[in-house]
């Protein structure tokens, strides 16, 4: 098998754009093109990871649109939709498809455009992906955060004010984001002080509605250096996709992620190395008390212990192992389809020695891309090439 | 699959339709029962009938209080996750449920009298014990997004009962 190297990468400024999703990947889509030193019609394979284009925009058939438009055809085209992990499933595809041999040249492109949607049409949407037994109830996104949130400080006695300090660390990792939705900082006042959105969570515990894409770039690791400097590329040393419970009622512990456990199982054993061995990690932090969860069930921390790792500052830019340098969904935001891919392209930043003023020493890096509320999981691993 | 069916509340029985709105679940060959019911069980075993869960009080697990709501929802709208009591004899995993928190004025079982639009005065906290309360529209059918045909829009709030 073929080990996968990124040789190029890009993303749009997230936040509230004018461009619709069609515009939207193609601005990412020729950056990235751009960056590898390549055109369209050089690409074997084309995917775009989007949830809802067509609930959103009434705008389906993405995938082709962005071949026309990037003048990539006939490259073969699919479009990926995981929810929220469509980006880490889009990764995972392309990294199939090199990895295998059926292309040599990959191009995958996420995007969604949402910030035209009220609040409440958008939560509705992304809440679609819910059980009916769960929908009909009126379930979000945000009140399954909520219900959890509330059950892990009750089992762990960890403080409402931790939670706070993962909103207040990555605005503050945002801030040298040039491409985030928010630039600036918050302090925890602010963020204990925000409107109730699913108690005991808050505004600023969640991630924002946003617009956006970003796009990567993928060769075989022996023909890397056609395209970019031997130290300017990043290999996909493991990667691994999970799912757990559709109902998220019916797991076992609602504070355990298991398919966030079992993605990056299977990713740390392909990669060669275990959690003490990542340098630096991009979660998603769709809400805060996601980040102490997928700390935990990545293997950094004990479970429990997650909460104490932010209150120490170890997850700081500065601290032993820096998380969501990039400000995260948090303050980078999310929109669904390009999520996944942004992540891995600030992990890539970071292992070529590219991530300007939010450069982190770092061989290694993992990014955990979670669909739903840890239904569908997608966690990689990459490396430097020096 | 809806609640409202009008099945038995044996497990493993047939039954004969009582007209009464039951909260069902399914029980599988190996002894496990499953809310909402699934094709197989989590280990991969048939269904053999169903159980009504209306007859079984619960423990709180968690709670929230949402305020920020779909189309056609309550707000605010609290939701818990549920835990049911379910007898010395049943030793599969838990049985568990999420759903609307009811008031506890709300009515009793079997009565029409549930509001999506009424959240009323709600008063839950970890480890209480609630009661299933039949609701006809827990949300406005047709108000999101999802079709209003494709699936079923009445069940249980829990109201607690301590």
């Amino acid at each position: 098998m073929e080990r996968v190297a990124i040789v190029g990468a890009s993303m749009t400024r997230f936040g509230q754009r004018d461009a619709w999703v069609r515009e939207l990947l193609a601005e990412a889509g020729a950056a990235a093109l751009d960056d590898a030193g390549i055109d369209g019609d050089d690409l074997d394979h084309l995917y775009v990871s989007n949830m809802a284009s067509g609930e959103f925009e009434g705008q389906t058939g993405v995938p082709n649109a962005l071949a026309h438009d990037l003048a990539a055809t006939p490259a073969y085209t699919a479009r990926i939709d995981q929810t929220s992990s469509s980006g880490g499933a889009g990764l995972y595809a392309a990294w199939q498809s090199v990895a295998s041999g059926a292309s040599d040249l990959t191009m995958l492109v996420g995007g969604e455009k949402m910030t035209h949607r009220t609040t409440a049409e958008a939560t509705d949407v992304i809440a679609s992906l819910t059980h009916p037994v769960e929908y009909k109830h009126g379930v979000t996104l945000p009140s399954f955060a909520g219900l959890t949130a509330r059950l892990y400080l009750d089992e762990y006695d960890a403080p409402r004010e931790s939670l706070g300090k993962v909103a207040v660390k990555n605005h503050r990792n945002g801030v040298d984001n040039p491409h985030a939705q928010f630039q600036k900082e918050v302090d925890l006042d602010t963020v204990l002080d925000s409107p109730v959105v699913a108690d005991p969570l808050r505004l600023y515990d969640f991630c924002p509605i946003t617009d956006g894409s970003a796009a990567l770039v993928f060769c075989p690791e022996s023909v890397a250096e056609e395209y970019v400097p031997e130290d300017q590329y990043a290999v996909i040393s493991g990667i691994g996709g999970a799912t757990d419970t559709h109902v998220v009622h019916e797991r076992a512990d609602p504070t355990t992620m298991g398919g966030v456990a079992d993605s990056s199982d299977i990713a740390y054993e392909m990669a060669g190395i275990g959690p003490d061995d990542v340098d630096v990690a991009e979660l998603h932090d769709m809400f805060t008390i996601l980040e102490f969860l997928q700390s935990e069930d990545l293997g950094f921390f004990e479970k429990g212990e997650g909460w104490k790792a932010v209150e120490a500052g170890v997850t700081d830019r500065d601290g032993d192992l820096p998380i969501n340098t990039s400000g995260g969904l948090k303050s980078k935001g999310h929109p669904l389809g390009a999520s996944g891919v942004a992540q891995v392209y600030e992990i890539y930043q970071q292992v070529t020695g590219n991530a300007g003023p939010r450069q982190v020493e770092a061989d290694t890096g993992l990014a955990c891309n979670v669909g739903g509320f840890g239904n569908c999981v997608t966690t990689t691993v990459l490396e430097g090439s020096q | 699959m809806s609640d409202h069916e009008t099945t038995d509340t044996d497990a493993g029985d047939e039954a004969e339709p009582t007209g009464e709105p039951t909260f069902e679940a399914a029980e599988y060959a190996d002894g496990t029962v499953t809310y909402p019911p699934h094709t197989v069980s989590p280990n991969g075993a048939e269904r053999v009938g169903t159980v009504d869960l209306g007859d079984h009080a619960a423990r709180v697990v968690t709670w929230t209080t949402s305020t920020a709501t779909p189309p056609g929802v309550r707000e605010p709208n609290t939701l818990a996750i549920v835990e049911f009591e379910m007898g010395d004899d049943y030793d599969g995993p838990p049985v568990r449920a999420l759903g609307q928190v009811a008031s506890r004025g709300d009515a009793v079982d079997g009565d029409d009298s549930g509001d999506a639009d009424e959240p009323g005065d709600v008063d839950v906290d970890i480890g209480d014990r609630v009661e299933p309360v039949y609701a006809d529209d827990l949300r406005e059918p047709g108000a999101g997004i999802r079709e209003p045909e494709s699936q079923d829009w009445d069940g249980f709030r829990f109201r607690p009962v301590e």
